[in-house]
């Protein structure tokens, strides 16, 4: 059975010129980036190239980048390696968990937390009303990680500065796949593996002359912030698939939206099935459908007996039996948050893939309704 | 996800679904909030359940387990579909994840809710045609 495969947004596979450059860096430039030979001074080259390519994607520093093992361990980084107690902190309700589940262990260590509300298509509201004499940060998700919506980090970054309010992104979603400019951006996470790269392998910016505490203590790579082996092979990945979404991410856009668009257009001809989250603002790859009277685990089993991989909207499949939060947060009732499926799109996703995708996602859900109680 | 051959062929083909039209009893439960609600048919004559028929919105395990459960029942007496228990059918299906296994529970509950509706409407009518 040909398999097809719409998540990108959970990973990527990596591309094989990635591939290609991060080879000899397993077997033959197996250097440690810290040592004075010349084995260590080639991974120390490798290192600082990567370095370089991914400051050249988002118009960064060399130096303000610091190297992770994952997106997870960047905004844990940021969180508590800059909050106090007594600092105030402003997320948003559709974080992803390494940001929320952070943000709740720093509560618990004094640090206060608001969380804001989003509208109905999926945009943060209420800012600049949560704002305290002691906020010190404010972090909030570039694009979502399940309904795609794109927060206008520019409005935001413009408000933390006007009240001298540190501003973090965590753009895990973003990165490499719309223009980012940190210049108005304090701190910024993102991740390799979503970009085409290799997993193990993450980034953290931090503007120049912003002090954090590291996590980690050690031999002191990364200047301090990160102490641990370079993991020279993930890095050089990193480096390299960021160098190509460099040049290839307009062309990608342009692809991956024309997609987008017409599973939208085509899914929505569908009985009772709708859109969450805005239709223009969101990521060329991300489409969360709902659908009334079934279980989006069901259907996500259905569409996986024919080979094509997407993700059940709510969290049932996982680990939680919980609908997913970032739904419920748009307003969705619970039993149409459980409908619900993220499929994303990746520069690999083919037309021809699509339309069989859509023929199997009418069939499925057409043979779900049938079994349901409820028409 | 690695479900058996048996759950992913009553997940794919699922016997008896539908509605009885003028049945002799119905059960339903859960309820949409928590994302599962099944209900089961019964047509049941002299003490044998004659049909059964099943709707469930769910999930695989949930479907595949409705399924399962209505053939196990069907042509079989009302004493002995009562002793089906919950445990049955995560035997006969083979591994379920943990997580899962309260949505097989359900399936024996609306049976278990049928049969009881059964016995409320004969009490009923026997109430009645003493009157």
């Amino acid at each position: 059975m040909k398999r097809i495969y719409l998540d990108y947004a959970a990973t990527c596979p990596v591309d094989k010129r990635v591939l290609k450059e991060m080879l000899p860096f397993f077997s033959e430039k197996y250097g440690n980036t810290g040592s004075l030979h010349s084995f260590g001074q080639e991974a120390k080259i490798a290192l600082e190239k990567a370095r370089e390519r991914i400051a050249d994607l988002i118009f960064a520093q060399t130096e303000e980048i610091i190297f992770t093992s994952s997106a997870t361990e960047s905004n844990n980084l940021i969180l508590k390696g800059l909050l106090k107690k007594n600092d105030h902190l402003i997320i948003s309700c559709i974080e992803h968990p390494c940001i929320k589940e952070t943000a709740k262990f720093l509560k618990t260590k004094g640090v206060l937390v608001t969380e804001l509300k989003i509208d109905k298509q999926g945009f943060v509201k209420d800012l600049e009303k949560s704002i305290k004499k002691n906020t010190a940060l404010i972090s909030i998700i570039h694009a979502s990680n399940e309904i795609g919506v794109v927060q206008d980090i520019e409005k935001i970054s413009k408000v933390a500065k006007r009240n001298k309010i540190l501003f973090h992104t965590d753009a895990a979603q973003s990165f490499g796949k719309i223009p980012i400019n940190v210049k108005n951006i304090d701190f910024l996470t993102a991740s390799s593996h979503k970009i085409y790269g290799p997993k193990g392998a993450a980034l953290l910016y931090i503007k120049k002359g912003l002090k954090i505490n590291p996590l980690l203590h050690g031999g002191g790579q990364e200047q301090g912030l990160r102490s641990s082996t370079v993991n020279i092979p993930a890095i050089v990945g990193f480096g390299k698939a960021a160098e190509i979404a460099k040049k290839e991410i307009q062309e990608d856009y342009k692809k991956q939206i024309k997609l987008r668009n017409k599973i939208i257009t085509q899914a929505l001809k569908i009985k009772a099935c709708y859109l969450n989250g805005d239709q223009n603002k969101r990521l060329a790859n991300n489409i969360n459908l709902r659908f009334s009277n079934i279980e989006g685990e069901a259907l996500t089993m259905k569409l996986d007996l024919e080979g094509i991989a997407v993700s059940t909207g709510s969290a049932c499949a996982s680990t939680k039996l919980e609908p997913s939060y970032v739904l419920l947060a748009l307003g969705l009732k619970p039993q149409e948050a459980h409908g619900s499926l993220r499929i994303s799109l990746g520069k690999y996703t083919r037309e021809q893939e699509i339309d069989y995708f859509l023929k199997i996602l009418s069939q499925s859900v057409k043979e779900l309704r049938k079994l349901s109680p409820f028409k | 996800m690695n479900y058996s051959k048996k759950i992913i062929d009553h997940f794919k083909n699922p016997r008896n679904y539908g509605k009885i039209k003028k049945p002799s009893a119905v059960g339903q439960v859960g309820n949409k909030v928590c994302g599962d609600v099944m209900k089961i048919y019964l047509k049941i004559e002299n003490d044998i359940i004659k049909d059964i028929k099943f709707e469930t919105l769910g999930c695989l395990v949930a479907i595949a387990n409705t399924s399962l459960l209505t053939t196990l029942v069907k042509g079989k007496t009302i004493k002995q579909a009562l002793k089906i228990k919950k445990e049955d059918l995560v035997k006969k299906f083979g591994k379920i994840p943990s997580i899962k296994i309260h949505c097989s529970f359900l399936a024996v509950e609306a049976l278990k809710k049928a049969i009881e509706n059964y016995y409320e409407k004969s009490t009923n009518s026997h109430v009645r045609r003493n009157r």
